[in-house]
């Protein structure tokens, strides 16, 4: 289970990932965060955001058309 | 020497120590909000709250018709001589009263383009600044629009920066900030 769940479906771009940046300041080094989107532009900016913050991201997956992210805070 | 027996390609170059560089210290941006249009705010706007979420640190810079749009939406004339409010009362300020560039039709435009928005759900630019805030992006006002338009700092939108000019803005570049000019 993640330490905190942000649910972004139905929001498009550049909710899901501002929603996500907003969660993850409230966590501390280590924790997880959970997301779902529906935004398929999401997967690249996802990655993109990952890779710029330095926040792991631990799994994706796709299901009926929810993606899900776990990130886990630098 | 052991480098020019194995001469190296520049394809087996370790990777430069920039990318090390990079992750520790992102990319600062240095806006240019200039456009008053509802369409160029938009896409400032999610710029600028996407760049805040990135963790780059953003300034924008508020100029001329764009400032316009960062004045409080209940302010309806701005200025102190009949000039300057005649200039609010042909193009109302505020970020919720601006027009597109093309295809305004009397508003017609904007008013679509608003209900389309709030139906695929994508954020309205009054609430893509506020999110820009909290994400600790600052919005700067020019000095020189608001003497120019009669714009008191009271007029503006709350949480702006000091007014300052273009030697400021520069500063910004000159200290490596990538500048975005919308």
């Amino acid at each position: 289970m993640a330490d905190q769940q942000v649910d972004a479906r139905g929001l498009n771009c550049p909710m899901p990932i501002v929603k996500t940046a907003q969660a993850v300041k409230g966590l501390t080094s280590g924790q997880t965060l959970e997301i779902l989107a529906t935004d398929p532009g999401s997967v690249k900016d996802f990655a993109a955001w990952s890779k710029s913050t330095g926040n792991e991201l631990v799994e994706q997956t796709v299901d009926g058309g929810v993606y899900r992210f776990v990130m886990r805070k630098k | 020497m052991t480098v020019a027996e194995s001469p190296v390609t520049p394809e087996t170059l370790p990777a430069p120590a920039a990318d090390a560089g990079d992750e520790t210290k992102p990319q600062s941006l240095a806006f240019i909000c200039y456009s008053g249009e509802l369409e160029k705010i938009w896409a400032g706007m999610i710029l600028a709250s996407t760049a805040g979420a990135m963790g780059m640190p953003t300034k924008v810079f508020v100029t001329f018709w764009g400032l316009q749009a960062f004045v409080k939406d209940g302010k309806r004339i701005t200025g102190e001589n009949w000039m300057q409010k005649m200039m609010s009362m042909m193009q109302r300020p505020g970020i919720a009263h601006r027009k597109l560039s093309k295809m305004n039709f009397l508003g017609m435009g904007p008013w679509m383009m608003r209900k389309l928005a709030k139906q695929y759900n994508v954020a309205s630019p009054a609430e893509l600044l506020e999110m820009a805030q909290l994400m600790g992006v600052e919005f700067i006002p020019c000095q020189m629009t608001m003497d120019m338009f009669g714009l008191k700092r009271e007029d503006l939108m709350d949480g702006m920066g000091e007014p300052v000019g273009a030697a400021t803005y520069l500063g910004f570049v000159a200290e490596g900030a990538a500048p975005v000019f919308i």
